[in-house]
């Protein structure tokens, strides 16, 4: 990659970083209705993608199965897209909503 | 300090149920280098310096938008004001590169480009003019370009010369966009004290003092505010103007964030995040549903005002903690079409485009996506712009109007927009006349700021 001249870094221009910052924590949500075998298929799904993880919580909310996953993505491939497809897709096989965030978001929204 | 299965769940909610999304993200280049008197080298050097920057942007906003799973609505280009960057050009039409913008703006993939401006409040140049002439032709045949011109500011008054400019314009783009209700009128926006770093169309332009290349970022959110409330029906004002405060905060501070990212990964600089409370046609994600929340029967009726001049305070005192910089439009808006709440109101007659001046003198922008019938005289959108501009000048603030006047429609017509811009039904105007001020001509000048009262 091409130094950046004098002239461009005045102009505010900086190394473009495609990666950006690595997600190293992604938080995933399942919410729908409860049945058998959630954590178990999500947990396997996990274990596939080589994600461990961190924390786990579940609870039954205004009648809704709601469950947030912590996991440490270090071993995850480096393709965040790749392993969020893969976990999502597990949603509608269990008819839940699966959602796979950047734990960045939500230490943004709720930390200063 | 580890995050709480509440807080996590409370974000989640706000994009899953409450319609938490962020609204644009919009890449600002200069075309200040693109000057020469030949049209078609003018229009050749406008695509090389557009498709460097924004090639990739769509695809990194993309990635971010997985990332964070919140969704990034639009993504936008806004350029210098064409009518500088044209002045030297020796056609009179300058309609090609209105055409070439729109054929960059689908090609990069992004759903507005704006810029198709010129700053007028002082007086015109001949580039100023040739643009101004070109815009009812520029904006009937392209789909994503929009156009802005600010007729007036608190430092150089109104020009009434371009008020009335502006009023042709506003009619010839809707008569030659009459087969879709004038939606030409939808891309076209007249300003007072226009902001420069602004990333919400049709205003959208890069300003001249603004860099090379730069990265804004437009959040939205009535839909999570309005939830929030909901949850504290028996809170005073007091409490209320400080959950939409802390709403803010939060909504905002999504925008910073994906706007980090994606200046990160493109390397372009980030400038501003406007702190924007920005309404869709979606169902609760809606200006008035706030206001009628906080406790009036429907949008319009007495207190409104007074309810909006809240929201819009506690939007940016919470939202400017969460911005490192802040800029553009930051506030409510109120575009009528564009929110269902706000076109509920004008159906039951609750809202009237005379309560919608009063509102636009205590939040963002200004009548916004209006549609009056289409035999309203010339001169009467001269009048209607005249007032609202002359809000702006006197309370050192941006108004803006974006009126449609749909050509064959009457009162109790509708016209439909489509996606974002909704649709909305026709709302009436004075029927006296103010043909003679507006045929006048001349300048407002510039108000005195040392007796404020």
């Amino acid at each position: 990659m091409k130094e950046l001249t004098q002239e461009e870094k005045m102009l505010g221009l900086k190394e473009p970083n495609a990666l950006g910052q690595e997600v190293s924590r992604a938080v995933i949500s399942v919410l729908g209705e409860d049945r058998v075998g959630i954590i178990a298929a999500i947990s396997q799904v996990l274990a596939e993608q080589k994600a461990n993880i961190a924390q786990i919580n579940q609870n039954i909310l205004e009648g809704l199965f709601a469950m947030i996953m912590i996991v440490e993505m270090n071993k995850v491939a480096d393709d965040f897209d790749q392993f969020k497809q893969a976990v999502e897709s597990k949603g509608p096989e269990l008819g839940v909503k699966v959602t796979v965030q950047s734990e960045n978001v939500f230490r943004y929204m709720h930390r200063i | 300090m580890a995050l709480e299965f509440k807080e996590i769940l409370e974000t989640i909610k706000m994009v899953q149920m409450q319609n938490l999304d962020i609204r644009t993200v919009t890449m600002g280049i200069s075309l200040r280098d693109c000057a020469h008197p030949d049209i078609n080298i003018v229009c050749q050097k406008i695509e090389k310096k557009i498709l460097h920057y924004a090639h990739n942007l769509k695809e990194t906003v993309e990635a971010v938008e997985k990332e964070i799973g919140i969704p990034i609505v639009n993504k936008r280009i806004s350029v210098t004001p064409i009518s500088i960057v044209a002045d030297s050009v020796e056609a009179e039409d300058y309609t090609p590169i209105a055409q070439t913008l729109d054929k960059l703006a689908h090609q990069v993939g992004v759903d507005f480009l704006g810029g198709f401006s010129a700053l007028v409040q002082k007086g015109f140049t001949k580039g100023d003019l040739r643009l101004i002439n070109s815009l009812p032709q520029a904006l009937a045949s392209t789909k994503r370009v929009c156009a802005s011109v600010n007729v007036a500011s608190t430092k150089a008054g109104i020009n009434m010369d371009a008020v009335k400019l502006m009023s042709q314009v506003i009619k010839e783009t809707a008569q030659l966009t009459k087969d879709s209700d004038g939606i030409g009128c939808a891309k076209l926006v007249v300003f007072c004290n226009v902001p420069e770093d602004n990333p919400f169309m049709a205003g959208a332009f890069h300003g001249v003092t603004e860099p090379e290349v730069v990265i804004n970022v437009g959040v939205s959110g009535p839909g999570v505010v309005r939830a929030v409330l909901e949850k504290h029906k028996n809170a005073n004002i007091t409490e209320i103007a400080e959950l939409i405060k802390q709403t803010a905060f939060k909504i905002t501070r999504m925008g910073e964030m994906a706007g980090q990212m994606v200046s990160q990964r493109l390397g372009i600089p980030f400038g501003i995040v406007d702190l924007s409370l920005a309404p869709t046609p979606a169902p609760g994600d809606s200006i008035a549903n706030i206001l009628e929340e906080i406790g009036l029967e429907r949008c319009g009726t007495h207190g409104t005002t007074a309810c909006l001049a809240m929201l819009n305070d506690a939007v940016k005192k919470g939202g400017s903690m969460a911005a490192s910089n802040v800029g553009g439009l930051s506030g409510a808006f109120i575009p009528v079409s564009e929110d269902a709440g706000m076109i509920a109101a004008a159906e039951l007659g609750a809202l009237t485009l005379d309560k919608l001046e009063a509102m636009t003198c205590v939040c963002s922008v200004g009548l916004d996506m209006i549609a009056i019938p289409g035999d309203t005289p010339m001169e009467t959108i001269g009048g209607i712009i005249a007032d609202e501009m002359a809000i702006g000048m006197i309370n050192n603030k941006t108004t803006a109007v974006r009126l449609i006047p749909a050509p064959g429609k009457k009162i109790g017509d509708q016209v439909e927009f489509g996606g974002l811009l909704g649709h909305a039904p026709i709302m009436s105007v004075h029927p006296f006349s103010s043909a003679k001020f507006i045929n006048r001509g001349g300048k407002i000048p510039a108000p005195i700021h040392a007796l404020r009262n």
